[in-house]
């Protein structure tokens, strides 16, 4: 690299000096110094943390993250908004499709459309699939971190079945890009609605195995019961959400106590919540939470409304001056984009409130005085997923 | 080998060679993003199971690996450990970029902070196109590098610059 402007080299020089303090701090205290990362199968991704040890115990823990940061804020201020759709799929790409509805949601406020019946039910439907096919992936993936391999072949196996009932709707298998501002893309294809069913009935049964298979599990109790325990204030003063929130014993979930555009009060469930706030709560509470899914998309599916999917938009969308802010929960979380509209094409300012970013922000407390193992099986418990924390 | 130095290679070894790289790859995932759950997918699940192609995945580091996968966008943060670890690698190795990040940046053309096109870093050999691709699209970027590999002059790449280390 060449080396031109004044500027330049400043630059050189204080990434010089950020590589050196990152350095120090690993070299000169006391103890051995453990990385994890950026690139290690037990960070979901580019999560880089450092540990300092004492022993086998963990004094310290730092999470360095940005390795994924792919400036969604900015980015999302040059785009329309059908365009932001797009590329907000990819914040949270496990549940792709549960990101486009705050949005949606949001824009929907700031025009003062309301989506037509229809689309509501469909889009909660889309909704709890895409949380089915987020929380299947960590049920398989949590029991990888603490040493079992089979379970993440089963997850992956029967989490083709959802997806591809979501590829059957929205013609994409991972980023559907289906939600619009007023109503979705399309209606249900025939026979979809039948298939649906026969998928939820594979999911349910791969709840039954994973239950018996590691909640039940000697060694994976061992592993994760008053591991990693967040007490309920605790997880509350952090900003947590989400399962990782009810597991701590707080019974808060968004679907029901504030809810926005999707259909939750017309379905008889329940919101699970387990006191302990342990490792193993969060896959408790998690497991318990996809079981609740698949009965909300049951029920869901037989009262689905008929009706137009579309409300009146004008085909090219300005959306009028104003601010709104719409959270929803997410399969990680609580998610909510803050849109900042000029009236332009394009939205002003998108603050993105996304679940992973807080629920990760937990780990230096969490990660004090534990032991080595732990780390792996307590970072894999939070869930967090990389493009959620960096965006 | 004083038949490689002359640059003569019998085309029956050349090929029993190839052949027996070609199927016994183990593959190096680098999983940054979206594409890592489908590249995931592709090598994990019962499904599309690449084994049956003769690739191994999960080795224990990149120094035992043959070919690398990047698979999701690669940001300027990033680079330098992709580049640190492909230099791990030993010779031959090859590098499929998945995904239209690792491509060329794909829906973040316009982005301050990612880096357009991991060939900016590593060279790439097959690019495999998509936002994510589908696993079996992943296969097929295998298959083709394969091919690659068959058709490949053992004594074109051994005849090269002698390696130099700094």
């Amino acid at each position: 690299m060449s080396i031109t402007t004044e500027n330049e080299q400043l630059a050189y020089i204080a990434s010089q000096a950020a590589d050196a303090r990152v350095n120090v701090e690993v070299e000169t205290d006391e103890g051995m110094t453990l990385n994890l990362g950026p690139q290690h199968p037990a960070t979901h991704g580019t999560l880089r943390i450092i540990a300092k040890l004492d022993g086998e115990k963990v004094v310290a823990a730092e999470p360095i993250m940005g390795y994924m940061h792919r400036g969604y804020e900015k980015l999302t201020e040059v785009r329309t908004y059908p365009q932001v759709t797009t590329l907000i799929n990819r914040i949270d790409w496990l549940g792709s499709f549960a990101n486009e509805v705050p949005f949606i949601l949001a824009a929907e406020q700031l025009m003062e459309v309301e989506a037509p019946p229809r689309a509501q039910w469909i889009r909660t439907i889309l909704f709890e699939l895409s949380r089915i096919a987020n929380v299947c992936l960590f049920l398989g993936d949590m029991a990888v971190q603490v040493g079992a391999t089979t379970p993440v072949f089963y997850a992956f196996r029967d989490r083709e079945f959802v997806l591809n009932q979501i590829e059957r709707v929205t013609g994409g298998r991972f980023h559907p890009n289906f939600d619009r501002i007023g109503g979705l893309k399309d209606d249900l294809p025939k026979g979809w609605i039948e298939e649906t069913r026969g998928a939820l009935d594979r999911m349910k049964s791969f709840c039954d195995e994973m239950e018996e298979l590691v909640l039940g599990n000697e060694i994976f109790q061992a592993r994760t019961r008053n591991i990693g325990v967040i007490p309920g204030d605790v997880a509350l003063s952090y900003g947590l959400s989400g399962a990782n929130l009810r597991a701590s014993g707080v019974d808060w979930d968004i679907r029901r106590d504030a809810n926005v555009g999707l259909v939750y009060d017309q379905v008889d469930w329940k919101v699970w919540t387990h006191p302990d706030g342990d490792s193993f709560a969060r896959f408790w509470v998690r497991l318990q939470e996809t079981r609740e899914a698949c009965n909300i998309i049951e029920q869901l599916l037989g009262s689905i409304p008929s009706g137009p999917i579309m409300a009146k938009v004008p085909r090219i969308i300005k959306v009028p001056e104003g601010e709104a802010y719409v959270a929803t929960e997410n399969p990680l979380g609580e998610m909510g984009y803050y849109v900042v509209s000029k009236g332009d094409l394009t939205p002003f300012r998108v603050k993105i409130r996304s679940a992973s970013f807080s629920n990760m922000s937990i780990t230096p407390w969490i990660l004090k005085d534990v032991f080595v193992p732990d780390i792996i099986s307590i970072l894999a418990s939070l869930y967090f997923i990389l493009g959620d924390i960096d965006r | 080998m004083g038949l490689v130095e002359s640059g003569k290679m019998p085309k029956s070894l050349t090929k029993l060679l190839n052949m027996s790289r070609r199927y016994s790859m183990w593959v190096y995932q680098w999983g940054l993003a979206c594409c890592a759950i489908e590249m995931g997918a592709a090598f994990a699940s019962p499904r599309y199971d690449v084994m049956r192609l003769g690739v191994i995945p999960l080795p224990a580091s990149p120094r035992q690996a043959d070919f690398l996968v990047v698979s999701g966008t690669v940001t300027d943060k990033m680079a330098p450990a992709v580049r640190r670890l492909w230099e791990q690698m030993p010779d031959p190795k090859y590098v499929i970029s998945m995904g239209s990040c690792a491509n060329c940046g794909g829906p973040y053309w316009d982005s301050y902070s990612v880096t357009k096109g991991v060939d900016q870093i590593v060279p790439v050999d097959v690019y495999v196109p998509g936002c994510p691709p589908r696993p079996e699209a992943l296969l097929e970027g295998i298959v083709l590098l394969q091919e690659r590999i068959m058709n490949e002059d053992m004594a074109e790449r051994w005849k090269g610059d002698p390696i130099v280390v700094e």
